[in-house]
């Protein structure tokens, strides 16, 4: 070992760099990934896009079929990310440090939200279908547990930042635990969750087209209807009015950002 | 609180500002369209209460009897290996792609003309579903690890782009300006100032990305014949209809999961420590 701590840095970064290296490699292996044909895919693809995947008038014609899946899907991805952050926030309340009510509340509120969060959405909508087979609920609850699991993930975090000091000295003046949690850790926290909501608003329109696909729901149905009939330039039209709708949303959450931040 | 003899004059504890309206006005739009939501499901008959029963049981058989009927458990690490593989190959080339365009995207390296033209195609590239640029690049190249790593890896650059890029700006200017008053080149002040400062950000935000594209991958392989354990999911899911095989999966990919965010958690503190 090398005494110089630059040179040792170096040696960590090349070793760092080999060992990525060799698992980039060993991924190309396993996945059969085709170096050659995935470079020469991309420029056919976005030539034959010029051609094929630009709507064309049947499929403006199908515009006011394809808007409304596309409010469907919004509407659930709202009202799941609503829904499971304020269920979030109850359980983020009784898993942190500063406002739990018994120190043994933690690791169960921790515990559930880390399985909630990290069994991904497409596998929850798998698991889903048995019971609620190719309704909206599906696609609801799949998003309502992920996004449940990351709220109380982010707002545990939160509460503990800009909880403590207010919490002690609420506390010091003998108010009692729901006084303190709804007059200084729920106003202190509103901005970053009404934040957090929005970023999972955005997470979930996009999760819901995937979930969609599998579960024969919303806007990912009606793409995934045109594109295994080969109606490309429907699905390119479904494909743009996401685009159009997830580039609004962003920059109304960003608006809303902005003024409650 | 009962002593009180008359009541006190209602003392404003939060002043009516245009922050604590707009968080109102936010609570209340969102609360009317959820319920405006709960209307339009589209339930096809199912009854609410007998379904969320169903799924009670159905967790416990998912959870509590778990196991494995139509593959081996070496099938099942051969596809949970497939999946990281993807996650790690769509990260890499994407973190690879993405840190030279974010040097164009950061405003304090380069033209603000160009900085807008690399932040507005970013911003259309992550705005599709990365399952439509996987399917999109399907056609041309066929179902398969091909259209997914290529799709996978075009939201993943479009992402890190951006964080990159953000990282990039927060760099003290003093130290740009320095190495430039000295007469380093362009590239120099990139690997001299630059790569060295936002090192562990862009290690983190990279992390961060590599989790993403962990689930992605699990999701490519159920709808965009990506393969690996996505796949097996799906087909224990809506070909056999099998929950405890869904469960030997679920929890393959739960415990990934987990480790991974413990990792990443850790670092991030390390991280953290380091940087003080």
């Amino acid at each position: 070992m090398p005494s110089d701590p630059l040179k040792l840095r170096q040696i960590q970064s090349i070793a760092f760099f080999a060992i990525l290296a060799a698992l980039t490699y060993g991924s190309i292996v396993i996945t059969k990934y085709d170096v050659v044909q995935g470079f020469t895919a991309i420029p056919r693809a976005f030539s034959w896009a010029t051609t094929h995947f630009i709507p064309d008038e049947a499929a403006w014609r199908r515009l006011p079929r394809i808007l409304e899946k596309l409010f469907e899907t919004i509407l659930m991805a709202v009202s799941s990310a609503t829904t499971a952050s304020a269920l979030g926030l109850v359980v983020a309340l009784l898993g942190a440090t500063t406002t739990r009510p018994h120190p043994w509340f933690s690791l169960p509120a921790r515990g559930i939200a880390s399985i909630f969060r990290n069994i991904d959405v497409s596998a929850w909508a798998l698991i889903l279908l048995f019971s609620f087979g190719q309704s909206t609920y599906t696609g609801f609850f799949a998003l309502f547990f992920v996004t449940f699991g990351f709220i109380v993930r982010v707002m545990v975090e939160t509460i503990d930042e800009v909880g403590m000091a207010s919490v002690e000295a609420l506390r010091a003046t003998g108010a009692n635990y729901l006084t303190i949690i709804s007059q200084s850790v729920i106003p202190a926290c509103l901005p970053q969750l009404i934040s957090w909501v929005l970023y999972m608003i955005e997470t979930n329109i996009r999760s819901a087209t995937l979930v969609g696909i599998l579960t024969g729901t919303g806007i990912g149905f009606s793409f995934d209807l045109y594109y295994k009939s080969m109606n490309y330039s429907s699905a390119s039209l479904v494909v743009l009015v996401i685009v159009v709708a997830v580039l609004i949303i962003e920059a109304l959450s960003n608006v809303i950002r902005r003024a409650v931040l | 609180m009962s002593q009180r003899s008359e009541p006190l004059p209602r003392i404003r504890v939060r002043p009516l500002t245009r922050a604590n309206l707009s968080i109102q006005l936010t609570l209340l739009g969102l609360t009317l369209l959820t319920l405006y939501s709960f209307t339009t499901f589209d339930t096809r008959g199912i009854g609410l209460v007998e379904a969320l029963q169903d799924m009670l049981n159905n967790f416990r058989l998912l959870l509590l009897e778990p196991r494995l009927r139509s593959v081996s458990f070496a099938d099942l690490l051969e596809a949970l290996f497939v999946t990281v593989g993807l996650g790690l190959l769509t990260t890499v080339f994407g973190a690879i792609i993405a840190f030279f365009l974010a040097l164009f995207a950061a405003q304090n390296l380069a033209p603000i003309w160009l900085n807008n033209l690399i932040k507005g195609g970013t911003a259309f590239i992550r705005a599709v579903p990365t399952v439509l640029w996987v399917l999109f690049f399907a056609v041309a190249a066929g179902m398969g690890s091909v259209a997914a790593v290529i799709g996978m890896t075009f939201h993943s650059a479009g992402y890190l782009i951006k964080a990159y890029a953000e990282s990039f700006e927060e760099i003290d200017a003093g130290v740009l300006e320095a190495l430039r008053a000295s007469g380093a080149s362009w590239w120099q002040t990139v690997f001299q100032a630059v790569v060295p400062t936002s090192a562990s950000a862009l290690l983190s935000w990279t992390f961060v990305r590599f989790e993403i594209n962990f689930s992605t991958a699990i999701a490519m392989g159920a709808t965009a014949g990506a393969g690996g354990i996505g796949f097996d999911m799906f087909m224990a899911s809506a070909f056999y209809l099998d929950l405890r095989e869904l469960g030997a999966f679920t929890y393959a990919i739960l415990v990934f999961a987990m480790a991974l965010e413990w990792f990443a958690t850790h670092m991030k503190a390390r991280l953290g420590k380091s940087r003080e």
